[in-house]
């Protein structure tokens, strides 16, 4: 052949410089793409800084506990005070120790958090996919499930299960499931359901493969890096409602070290003593920032 | 010759399939919200420790002044002396007339109540959207005919810093911030008018960010899309393609999103409310729960659901009109 | 500066070039027009045609840079000079996108669109210009459909739609890309006179294609561009019957209307019959009842207009859809998956996240195809090996068509369905990729149906074919 062989000018997509709207003039004929792909350095650099920022909260939440001591053991001598050698936080309005405080806080909201997630993925993206697989009325009945939870804002949702038994953790724990586990319905549905449609799965079934091999090599690699981000997000979204509801009062019970719980305790001393109602504001930042820099498009509503 | 219309038209042969499709969903929404909250609210009641009817009666009249009587009302009233499988069907029933009852703490109607606060709430929602309109509106249309410039980039920082953060959150900062800068607290409460700057202020900065982002993304895909660019090429002046094409077009994914928003409004109103003590709806529901007032919980709760739904139709409403090709939407 | 032109010269261009970082695109493209005058520009998919189109209208995607001079309505400006003449767009100069039914408004009524255009650049009154549109509109057999939105027309009434509008500003200069891509015989002529109208209205014409009928019909010079550079230039007819360069030679011969007809293949026992079929997409019928009868080793070329559910049938015939009447049977004697089907974009039909060697061995176990069997088949195929390492986005179309053809074959088809092929590929490497097709089936004795709109190819491949008319 005169010309250079066709693998030589396929280059595969990614993003550069220049935008790839006249390569894919090049290269197929194609029309024109409208905007050139993020720059995978940036975006790299992007998830490994937030990665790394989350990966230092899990560790802080694990391993914190343990090394920084006792949140509910009071000293009344030594309240109010200043961030030093004996407390690194500082002490609250009861001497107790606000980094111990804080570690405790970070585990309990973070472990809880996790846990409500992971009920809610397992039953949620099976759901998903059984309504994009099956179609007609199971999708029909799912999709009014769905939309019947979607009816309450979340918070309004976990807020009431959490009236049911003040303070108790299961009552917060189900709300979260409860609230979360449409999200991962909606979007592993809308994930499987093009999928499903596409021509690769009809190409796949006319050769003979079965559904066990649709679920393997078409619906989980589409999957899989969505659930994994989704995990995060709602994990985030389940501590930060877990904050809002224990700010206004109606989450845990005092004494339990909580980082709502804590905010609204400092707030009155804010003046004597900022570090108290910093640092938990200041972790919950950190949890949000590390979030942002995941994925900049998403909300952490 | 004849005119064929393709396939996908045959859908639209009766417009009014859509908008009914739209009420019925909602409708089916309203009706599956209120028993779930009503359930709720019903096990809230059947969980609470200790005798209820005797702290909820001590709560009217004083711990000196309550009687076995006035526990035996109470007991009736909140229905506590039926089986739990009966009680629930009494609640239900209850809920499907109307009758929402009575305040365990005021005795008014719960009617009343909810009608006094709901106002303030949708006082505060209008101020709310009304900033994130002027805010984030321009600036976000601007960031997307000018991609790259300033105003992108700094909208594109301190939107997604304030986008990414939740409700509470930013009023906790900003409470800060105005304590730091003004040396106060910020008095809250209150029907002045310049007590709802600040509550609206942080409910609307964050709505603004998220419109911004919008407004940007929708703004630019239009700027680039096929449509926009036969309508300069066919000879339109950029202004004229702009308002004729540009706008309607972008208008609708930003029109879409608002739907994402009332999500954010109503679960902000319910923090803000409490955290500059705003006498909304969301305040009033915190109170009902620290007081174990049920009614009232049953009752704020299906009015911040309804403000939910209702605010969802409108915009599906709003989304229909401006483009006939949506159906059905899946999402919010 | 300007060498002297011809006073009535409508466009000249000299020395264009189209370079990107320091790369040349397009290089040293010279032509000037004259009122009544058409340029054909043609090449193989890529070769940076419409960039051309682009370059003169003054909107290149950011990051090209054009260079060279362009003489336009009597003012010559530098190719990059974009600004000084965005006042000549729709007025002076006119460009029929390539994808007509992406550049109507979606939200706005087919005829607004064209009315905007006698308001606001003829500054007709409000009234003057909707009725003016209206009338233009039911010249062009469109009358109904003047208040629908666009996306309630067919593909060719858009097109019918766009071509308005774009005429509708009166501007002696048009500029064409790929005015008939997948367009059936009918409405490509129907193109063709709406050009000719032009060129007789005292405008001319550039049109960029890789049809060469198309070509041929206008008249006129032509461009024969390969890699950038402008390998042949002249009269079209000279040019056709005695093309001087190699590739030239190579294009020509690549027209479906110029192949020799394929040998004739062995016909055997059936292997489907379907009785009765018919099948309607809501209200609307896509075909009649029918009969059908496929013997293997048959070849039959299915053609019809757009919407005819030719696609379909297809998906009827291989057991897809069921049919609203009627039965398909297929003979007894059949493999399991011996109904195969090829897509029109091979992209969509491969797992997008495993590699095309992982999805070849897939098949190979699954039909116990002995996978040294595969490799000889892929060399036969004249797919390199490295090729399978990859993903299916990163490669390209014909190539990726072939591999597909290979992954088919491993379930030793007894009918293949191939569903418009060769579309999305230029002329050369459809040529290829149809050889290929031909003595893959030919070898395994498969029975072959093959969706085109190209009636050339159709008589040069197939044994018979099936016409689709809507109901």
């Amino acid at each position: 052949m005169s010309s250079p062989p066709e693998s030589l000018r396929a280059i595969p997509r990614k993003g550069g410089r220049t935008p790839v709207a006249w390569q894919s003039q090049l290269h197929g004929g194609a029309e024109a793409e409208p905007s050139a792909p993020p720059r995978p350095f940036r975006r790299a650099w992007r998830t490994l800084l937030g990665g790394a920022m989350l990966a230092m909260l899990a560790l802080f939440a694990l391993l914190g506990p343990w090394l920084a001591g006792s949140p509910v053991e009071q000293d009344l001598r030594n309240t109010l005070a200043a961030p030093g050698a004996q407390h690194w936080l500082g002490t609250d309005v009861l001497g107790r120790s606000a980094l111990a405080r804080l570690a405790h806080a970070a585990r309990l909201s973070l472990g809880l958090a996790l846990l409500a997630a992971l009920s809610a993925a397992v039953p949620g993206t099976l759901l998903g996919i059984a309504a994009a697989w099956c179609g007609g009325r199971t999708e029909r009945a799912l999709l009014m499930l769905a939309d019947s939870v979607l009816a309450i804002p979340g918070l309004l949702l976990v807020l009431l299960f959490a009236a049911l038994a003040p303070g108790a953790l299961w009552a917060v724990y189900a709300g979260l499931s409860a609230a979360l586990w449409v999200e991962y319905f909606r979007v592993s549905r809308a994930v499987a359901r093009p999928v499903l449609a596409g021509d690769a799965v009809q190409a796949s079934r006319l050769l003979g493969f079965g559904r066990g091999y649709v679920l393997r090599r078409h619906l989980l690699p589409a999957l899989a890096p969505t659930l994994g981000t989704l995990l995060a997000f709602t994990t985030s979204q389940a501590v930060l409602a877990l904050a809002a509801l224990g700010f206004v009062g109606v989450g845990m019970q005092p004494p339990t070290p909580e980082l709502g719980l804590m905010m609204t305790e400092a707030m009155p001393f804010y003046e004597e003593a900022p570090w108290l109602i910093a640092a938990p504001t200041a972790l919950l930042v950190w949890l949000v920032a590390a979030m942002m820099l995941l994925n900049p498009d998403r909300e952490t509503v | 010759m004849k005119t064929t219309l393709s396939p996908s038209a045959n859908a639209y042969a009766a417009f009014s399939a859509p908008w009914a499709g739209l009420l019925l969903r909602r409708l089916v929404q309203v009706v599956a919200l209120s028993m779930l909250i009503g359930t709720l609210c019903f096990f809230m009641v059947r969980a609470l420790p200790g005798d209820l009817a005797t702290r909820i009666a001590a709560g009217r009249y004083g711990y000196d002044l309550v009687s076995n009587a006035a526990a035996d009302a109470v007991r009736a009233e909140l229905g506590l002396d039926h089986p739990a499988g009966l009680a629930l069907l009494y609640w239900w029933r209850d809920m499907a007339t109307f009758n929402l009852g009575q305040s365990l703490v005021s005795q008014r109607p719960v009617w009343e109540e909810v009608a006094h606060h709901l106002g303030a709430t949708l006082h505060l929602s209008a101020a709310a959207l009304a900033v994130a309109f002027a805010v984030g509106l321009p600036a976000g249309l601007w960031a997307g005919l000018h991609p790259r410039g300033w105003v992108d980039r700094a909208t594109w920082l301190a939107a997604v810093a304030l986008r990414a953060m939740p409700p509470f959150l930013l009023s906790v900062l900003l409470i800060l911030v105005v304590a730091v800068q003004w040396g106060f607290l910020p008095a809250g409460g209150g029907e002045s008018q310049a007590s709802v700057v600040l509550p609206a202020i942080t409910l609307g900065l964050g709505l603004a960010a998220g419109l911004a982002r919008v407004a940007r993304a929708a703004m630019r895909e239009v700027v680039q899309s096929p449509f926009f660019e036969f309508a300069r090429t066919k000879g339109l002046s950029d202004v004229q393609a702009l308002v004729r094409h540009g706008l309607r077009n972008a208008a609708v994914p930003v029109t879409a999103y608002l739907g994402v928003q009332a999500l954010f409004l109503v679960e902000g109103a319910l923090v803000v409310e409490t955290i500059f003590a705003w006498p909304g709806i969301g305040h009033a529901l915190v109170h009902a729960v620290f007081g174990r007032d049920i009614p009232v919980v049953q009752g704020t709760a299906l009015c911040m659901g309804l403000m939910f739904v209702v605010f969802n139709l409108l915009v599906d409403a709003a989304c229909l009109a401006l483009d006939p090709r949506h159906s059905r939407k899946v999402a919010r | 500066m300007t060498t002297p032109l011809k006073s009535d010269t409508l466009l000249a261009v000299e020395d264009l070039g189209i370079q990107v970082g320091g790369k040349h695109l397009l290089r040293g493209i010279s032509f000037a027009l004259r009122a009544g005058e058409a340029l054909t520009l043609v090449g193989e998919s890529g070769a940076g045609k419409s960039l051309l189109a682009q370059a003169i209208m003054g909107n290149l995607p950011p990051g090209l840079q054009a260079t060279g001079r362009i003489t336009l309505d009597g003012t010559t400006t530098r190719a990059q000079d974009a600004a000084a003449r965005r006042a000549l767009w729709g007025r002076k100069l006119a460009l029929l996108p390539q994808e007509p039914s992406l550049a109507l408004n979606p939200l706005a009524r087919v005829a607004p669109q064209l009315a905007e255009v006698y308001r606001l650049l003829h500054r007709r009154t409000a009234s003057a210009a909707a009725a003016q549109a209206h009338q233009v509109l039911g010249d062009a057999g469109l009358g109904g459909a003047a208040h629908h939105y666009p996306w309630q027309l067919s593909g060719g009434m858009a097109q019918r739609a766009v071509a308005a509008i774009t005429l509708a500003g009166g501007a002696p200069v048009l500029m064409v890309d790929e005015p008939t891509k997948g367009l059936d015989a009918q409405w490509r002529d129907r193109m063709v006179v709406l050009f000719r109208g032009v060129l007789a209205s005292g405008g001319c014409l550039l049109t960029i294609t890789h049809d060469l009928q198309v070509a041929h019909a206008l008249g006129g010079q032509v461009i024969v561009l390969r890699h950038g550079v402008a390998v042949e230039q002249g009269d079209i007819g000279t040019v056709m019957a005695a093309p001087a360069h190699p590739f030239t030679r190579q294009l020509i011969a690549a027209d479906p209307a110029r192949w020799l007809p394929f040998a004739q293949p062995a016909v055997g026992e059936p292997v489907v019959q379907a009785s009765g079929i018919s099948k309607a997409y809501g209200t609307q019928q896509l075909f009649a009842p029918m009969d059908l009868e496929v013997r293997s080793g048959e070849r039959i070329a299915v053609q019809g207009p757009s919407g005819t559910g030719k696609s379909t049938l297809g998906n009827v015939l291989l057991g897809l859809l069921a049919p609203d009447s009627g039965r398909v049977e297929r003979s007894a004697r059949l493999r399991p998956h011996a109904l195969q089907k090829l897509y029109q974009d091979p992209v969509g039909s491969f797992a997008p996240h495993i590699s095309l060697a992982q999805s070849l061995r897939d098949a190979a176990r699954l039909h116990r195809c002995d996978w040294k069997a595969v490799q000889r088949r892929l060399a036969q195929l004249r797919v390199p090996e490295d090729l399978l390492a990859r993903k299916p986005e990163q490669v390209s179309g014909g190539e990726l068509q072939r591999i597909a053809l290979a992954r088919v074959l491993t379930a030793q088809p007894a009918l293949l369905f191939a569903d418009e092929p060769t579309s999305r590929l230029d002329p050369i490497t459809q040529q290829e990729a149809i050889e290929t097709l031909l003595s893959a089936t030919q070898e395994t004795g498969a029975a072959l149906m093959l969706v085109t709109h190209d009636a050339h190819l159709a008589a040069a491949v197939a044994t018979r074919t099936l016409h689709l008319q809507g109901a």
